[in-house]
């Protein structure tokens, strides 16, 4: 790690150590220490549970479990790009599944996973509200829309560049 | 205390108030179905096999977790219920790995009693299975989540037992699953391998690395001389695996059956423990004469050794340097022994029969080893020896008594008992007593550091010195005691951990006691007992006056702790990170 980011990451942990002298004593401080911890770091590394499980003295095993319960929470940190596949009924039936199974194989992740460079993050998503242009996908703020699976490859090149 | 009175099945029963409608229905002779449930452990409500009817109320109850109340009318066998608790049993058996046929649990598995009890002829829901990877990447523990049926018993006996928690339910729905975090092998996270949840899965989704095949092929090799030696706690437990009452003592069957299985010699591990008391006892006094690091902790549980190394590595220098007693053994067949025998040491192999799953893991640590070769070469558990003498078709129940081998399987009461809790500090006592006094010590018996109160503390005139000693069992217990030394609370001299509860008796190797079988009785204490009658019926009682440990200081190691004891009996210890 550089040194610019080990001083960011002090700086992190130093904002969560706030939020954990907050909660410590109180009721059930587990969930709200871990939405804020999710707000800071953007996901919940085994670094960050390996704190918070010190601090809180609960073991690792059972943050791990909440983690993984509620999709709120990640365990890894979202891409740079994130793409949005709509699959409202619109999109559906327009054959947006074809086209989320083409990115998946594109980037060789699936929905919810974020690819090996951390360039992009894949969900299938709830109605996007452009039905009119399905079947649309998103990428950050950038729609796409009346796709066919064979214009992924391309749009997706545009990013990796 | 309120006693209040409640009708089960028509049956009249007085119980005291706060009593469940499970442990009601027992005292009336009922059997409720239960899965989840382990007395004091778990009980949580969550496999809802336990149901019964309550008069009066709008839904079925999970008994276990049910306290009843005075006048209640408690039904266990109607209609509803039986409907009720089948259909839970179904659901959980239709996406269970049912190959019970090659299942190490078979015929010993709490799912596979309920499915013939509850009468399961068919399996009418065929749900969706997964098909994980087994983790066996451990020495120790074997985990197959596709057996794993969620109960959760492991996980509470991991984290509230044990103080550790490396598993526990990850994901929800159909992808729930009970494993250690971030997909990662048992072997890669902070386990001690103490196996006690093995021994609290009521399936075949824990178990310890089989290594029985390693020691046929040793058995078979006729260029290897195969030496096996059998744990103090291994005589008291053994022939539950054949059916014998819990608390049976099988000494001279078990050194039969070794016998017949065709290894070379047949030593007692109680010999190396009378040794480590020789050892240990000189380190402790010299560290108390020297001002060395105090107080001085036991060693020979290598549970409670991982733990320090990766929770308490603070007391790393408390720990005292004396290798467990099998790892004494084996350094000592491979040097002496050998030596003796004109053996060459390459040639030599030590299987240890031990109740305990974290020796296997101990016996692979590299320095561990004399003259390069491992001190022992392969750890069973008590559960793998039965399973030998199964395989060779022995009827162990027929076989006659047999006697260990002369020199290394010469032992004495004080090495009986360390498979106690409390047993080690007793035996070091029985000795450090005479060491210092000169005089017998009248009284052998130290009943303050038996029983199996969580921590237990004793103080002991030694002469003009005394003696304050604490005994810790389970790493809960211990690090509760290893919190007030730190807070400067409490001061020792000296301090027994076993790093599972009750001792080596109810180690993770141990026969498997089913949760039923908890209702009625505590292994810790019925096991504990036949060690005490061991101990009591054995003519030499203290480890100094062993003569084969005599002439092994006479013939060999000189004094204990001189330099060729430390060469042979003594080790270190490594920090380990907590993931
Ligand atoms: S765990 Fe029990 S029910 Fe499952 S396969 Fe093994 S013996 Fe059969
Ligand atoms: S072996 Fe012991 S420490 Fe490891 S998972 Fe099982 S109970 Fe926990
Ligand atoms: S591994 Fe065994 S004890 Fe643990 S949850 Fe699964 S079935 Fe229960
Ligand atoms: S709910 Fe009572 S035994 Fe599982």
């Amino acid at each position: 790690m550089s040194a610019v980011t080990l001083k960011q990451n002090e700086e992190k942990f130093s904002k969560l150590q706030l939020v954990i002298d907050q909660w410590k004593d109180k009721e059930g401080p587990l969930m709200p220490v871990l939405q804020a911890a999710q707000d800071i770091f953007g996901c919940l590394s085994l670094d960050v549970q390996k704190y918070i499980s010190k601090e809180l003295d609960i073991p690792v095993s059972e943050i791990y479990g909440v983690v993984t319960f509620y999709s709120q929470f990640t365990l890894k940190p979202k891409g740079k790009y994130k793409i949005g596949v709509c699959m409202g009924t619109a999109c559906y039936v327009k054959g947006s599944q074809a086209i989320l199974d083409e990115i998946s194989k594109e980037l060789n992740i699936k929905s919810g996973e974020t690819s090996e460079d951390g360039l992009f993050t894949l969900d299938a998503t709830r109605c996007l509200g452009a039905c009119g242009l399905a079947p649309i996908i998103m990428i950050n703020d950038d729609v796409y829309g009346r796709l066919s699976p064979g214009d992924i490859k391309e749009i997706i090149k545009k990013y990796k560049d | 205390m309120e006693m209040i009175k409640v009708r089960i099945d028509g049956v009249e029963v007085e119980v005291p108030a706060g009593t469940t409608a499970l442990e009601a229905a027992k005292l009336a002779n009922i059997d409720i179905p239960t899965l989840c449930y382990l007395k004091d452990i778990n009980e949580i409500g969550a496999c809802r096999m336990c149901l019964v009817e309550v008069e009066g109320a709008r839904s079925l109850q999970a008994s276990c977790v049910f306290p009843v109340g005075d006048g209640m009318n408690i039904k266990t066998n109607t209609p509803k219920v039986r409907a009720a608790r089948k259909i839970s049993l179904e659901l959980i058996l239709s996406n269970h790995d049912r190959k019970c046929l090659t299942c190490v649990r078979s015929q010993n598995c709490e799912l596979q009693d309920l499915s013939q009890k509850l009468g399961v002829d068919d399996i009418r829901f065929e749900g969706e299975r997964y098909d994980k990877p087994i983790d066996s990447f451990s020495p120790s523990i074997e985990r197959d989540p596709n057996k794993c049926i969620l109960c959760r018993r492991c996980i509470a006996v991991c984290n509230n037992v044990q103080g550790i928690g490396v598993i526990g339910a990850t994901e929800r729905g159909f992808e729930t699953m009970v494993e250690p975090v971030f997909n990662m092998s048992i072997n890669d996270v902070p386990c001690i391998n103490c196996g006690q949840c093995i021994v609290a899965c009521p399936v075949g989704a824990l178990r310890e690395k089989d290594d029985t095949e390693k020691v046929w092929d040793a058995l078979n090799n006729p260029d290897l001389h195969v030496v096996v030696q059998t744990a103090p706690a291994v005589r008291v437990a053994l022939g539950e695996e054949f059916g014998m009452e819990m608390g049976t003592r099988v000494t001279g069957k078990m050194v039969s059956a070794l016998r017949r299985l065709g290894f070379d010699r047949v030593f007692d591990t109680d010999f190396a423990a009378d040794l480590t008391i020789m050892e240990e006892g000189t380190e402790l006094l010299n560290r108390i004469n020297n001002g060395g690091t105090l107080p001085m902790i036991t060693s020979c549980s290598p549970g409670w050794i991982k733990y320090s190394e990766h929770y308490y590595p603070e007391f790393l220098d408390n720990l005292s340097t004396c290798k467990s007693p099998h790892e004494m053994m084996g350094a000592v067949v491979k040097s002496y022994y050998a030596e003796k025998n004109g053996w060459d040491p390459a040639n030599v192999y030590v299987v240890s029969i031990m109740p305990c799953t974290a020796k296997k893991f101990e016996a692979q640590r590299p320095e561990l080893s004399v003259n390069g070769h491992p001190d022992v070469d392969v750890v069973l558990t008590t559960r793998e020896c039965a399973k030998m003498i199964k395989e060779a078709g022995i009827d162990f129940l027929a076989l006659p008594d047999g006697d260990f081998d002369p020199a290394l399987g010469d032992s004495t009461g004080a090495g009986v008992i360390f498979g106690a809790t409390g047993g080690v500090m007793e035996a070091a006592l029985r000795t450090v007593y005479e060491v210092v006094t000169g005089e017998p010590m009248e009284n052998i018996e130290v009943h303050a550091v038996r029983g199996i109160d969580g921590v237990k503390e004793a103080e002991i005139e030694l002469g003009d010195m005394t003696i304050r000693a604490a005994i810790a069992h389970g790493t809960a217990n211990a690090k509760a005691l290893l919190e007030q030394i730190k807070s400067g609370e409490k001061e020792y001299h000296f301090i027994e951990i076993m790093g599972c509860p009750g001792g080596c008796v109810t180690g993770g190797g141990q026969p498997i006691v089913k949760a039923k079988t908890y209702m009625e009785k505590d292994p810790k204490v019925v096991r504990a007992k036949a060690i005490y009658d061991e101990d009591r019926d054995l003519p030499i009682r203290k480890s100094h006056e062993n003569p084969s440990i005599k002439k092994l200081y006479e013939e060999y190691l000189g004094e204990p702790n001189s330099s060729k004891a430390h060469d042979l009996l003594h080790t270190h210890y490594v920090e380990r990170s907590v993931y």
